[in-house]
């Protein structure tokens, strides 16, 4: 039983990681605007905290819901709350899981994995970017990759290996010149900045794993 | 950070508030979800136009709402795009039977919002078409970025489409006008001073005293080049040549001639511009049948300028001249 409770991931914990998604955008938010500063217009971290903050609200609602229910939830408020770039990039992330995830009240690794492909591939279409253009899918593809199974598996391994993986990501798009959003107007002047897209992205996941942690 | 507000985190309603009471013969205010309708809206039997995007670039959108122009604007928090329920109430606020057109400003933000709001409209039956505005030459390399940003020519946009609609264009007509605008536009800007974003409190970029950016967008991002400070005139060549090589000028032909202020830069000052702009374009054979100056499309504080050319026909200047009323328009009324 210990094993099957550790290798699926409950509605419970869906539940805490939006819990602590609103506090780690609250906590990161100076640190996400002075990345935005730097190469944008110095409004992520307040968008990213307004919309999980938004969230957060509606969390207790949601106890005893489906994870699809949960997704379709977080995905309207995002997008109707956080505004800019992010909203509709990670409402659609969230959108596009909720096929994969209605009317389960667990994921299993593999289902967590085609949760989050399906998701990437809607704000991947939305935000019409690919790897190497410095923007959060620097971070959420190696993060994705990184999940899937691998011999004797559990879902926290694998989100130990997403977090690395994403934070590698993050971290990669440091020298890149940006070829999307608003940094891409700087040209070569936006090398030597992290993404602040690919930075949330990270602390998203980050925020899922503590869940896990907490929950095993 | 000095300035002239309650709360960081009440701005842009305050100031809605503030707008509704200042202007109730004109306008109406709805507060959740914002947006602005005309006071009569919805206009029955005409096409409606609707713009949007960050706060802190006032007049714009809120101000052009009225009869000749705007039939709604959805406002965001400052410098961020607002979200698709705003937009989606907004365009069913305002839809008099012949369809929505939504102007949009190429930022990627905006675009996705506005995006994600007119596949929900078509969703709900209704009818509405898209056009994005992207005349800023500051921005080069469009396949290797998220193209050009959409500035000065938006407000001419708005201006033009909202007397085709008011004169009973359908949809498609006011869009391909619309589209017909945004091609002949052209548009780059520069700043003295970065601003202040309300939520961050700081500056969003240090300028040393003796130095600017030119091609600055109009959310406090850097431009592509900063140099050391020059006299107006010559800041005003590094902004003509741009825009006069990028679009191909005929000897002879009429443009309009746009000079914007940032939101720090005194009227006074826009007059040294245009007194150079005007020269630059005599010189290379344009003749000015219109003009425009003043802070129209601003950067909260930020000092500096923006100029646009519009080059003009017989259509587009009966359509400019057209009376129109709106809180930050106002002639032939």
């Amino acid at each position: 039983m210990t094993t099957m409770a550790a290798n699926s991931l409950s509605a419970e914990t869906v539940l805490q990681w939006f819990q602590n998604c609103a506090e780690t955008y609250e906590h990161h938010q100076d640190e996400l605007t002075q990345l935005d500063a730097a190469i944008g217009d110095a409004d992520h971290g307040a968008n990213m905290a307004r919309g999980f903050t938004a969230v957060r609200a509606k969390l207790a609602g949601l106890k005893g819901n489906d994870i699809g229910t949960i997704f379709k939830t977080v995905a309207m408020t995002l997008i109707s709350t956080v505004g800019g770039a992010s909203g509709p990039l990670y409402g659609t992330l969230f959108l596009q899981a909720v096929a994969g995830a209605n009317g389960k009240m667990a994921l299993t690794q593999e289902e967590l994995v085609s949760v989050f492909s399906a998701g990437l591939k809607g704000l991947m279409s939305r935000g019409k970017a690919m790897v190497g253009e410095k923007t959060m899918v620097d971070a959420l593809v190696p993060a994705v990759e990184a999940l899937k199974p691998v011999g004797d598996d559990s879902i926290s391994a694998a989100l130990n290996r997403a977090v690395v993986a994403a934070q590698k990501g993050s971290d990669s798009t440091v020298p890149l010149v940006a070829k999307k959003g608003r940094a891409s107007y700087l040209g070569e002047r936006s090398a030597g900045h992290r993404d602040p897209g690919a930075a949330s992205s990270v602390l998203l996941l980050e925020a899922l794993q503590r869940a896990i942690q907490s929950s095993v | 950070m000095k300035k002239l507000i309650n709360s960081v985190d009440n701005v842009v309603t305050e100031a809605l508030h503030g707008f509704a009471a200042a202007h109730s013969d004109l306008v109406k205010v709805n507060f959740d979800p914002k947006y602005i309708t005309r006071a009569e809206a919805p206009v029955k039997n005409k096409v409606a136009i609707i713009s949007g995007g960050g706060s802190g670039h006032e007049p714009m959108h809120g101000g052009f709402v009225g009869k000749g122009m705007l039939d709604a604007a959805c406002p965001g928090a400052v410098f961020t795009s607002p979200t698709p329920d705003q937009m989606l109430a907004a365009t069913k606020a305002v839809e008099g039977g012949k369809g929505t057109l939504h102007i949009v400003k190429n930022y990627t933000g905006d675009v996705m919002n506005f995006e994600l709001a007119a596949d929900m409209a078509r969703a709900d039956g209704l009818q509405v078409q898209s056009v994005v505005i992207d005349d800023d030459v500051a921005v080069k390399d469009s396949t290797w970025t998220a193209g050009r940003r959409g500035v000065g020519t938006t407000i001419l946009a708005e201006k033009i489409c909202g007397a085709a609609a008011e004169a009973g264009q359908s949809l498609s007509e006011v869009s391909d006008l619309c589209k017909k605008v945004n091609a002949r536009g052209r548009s780059m800007g520069m700043a003295l001073t970065s601003c202040t974003v309300p939520h961050v409190g700081k500056p969003t970029f240090a300028l040393p005293e003796d130095e600017m950016e030119i091609g600055v967008g109009i959310h406090g991002e850097p431009g592509r080049i900063r140099m050391k400070l020059k006299p107006a005139d010559e800041i005003v060549e590094l902004l003509m040549e741009p825009i006069i090589s990028d679009l191909p000028y005929q000897s002879g032909d009429e443009v309009l001639l746009f000079v914007n202020g940032l939101g720090g830069t005194p009227l006074l000052e826009l007059y040294i511009v245009y007194n150079k702009a005007a020269e630059i374009a005599r010189k290379a054979g344009l003749k000015i049948t219109r003009n425009f100056v003043g802070s129209y499309i601003t950067s909260l504080e930020m000092a500096g300028t923006s100029i646009t050319l519009l080059k003009l026909d017989a259509q587009l200047t009966k359509l400019w001249d057209a009376p129109v009323h709106t809180p930050a328009l106002r002639w032939g009324v």
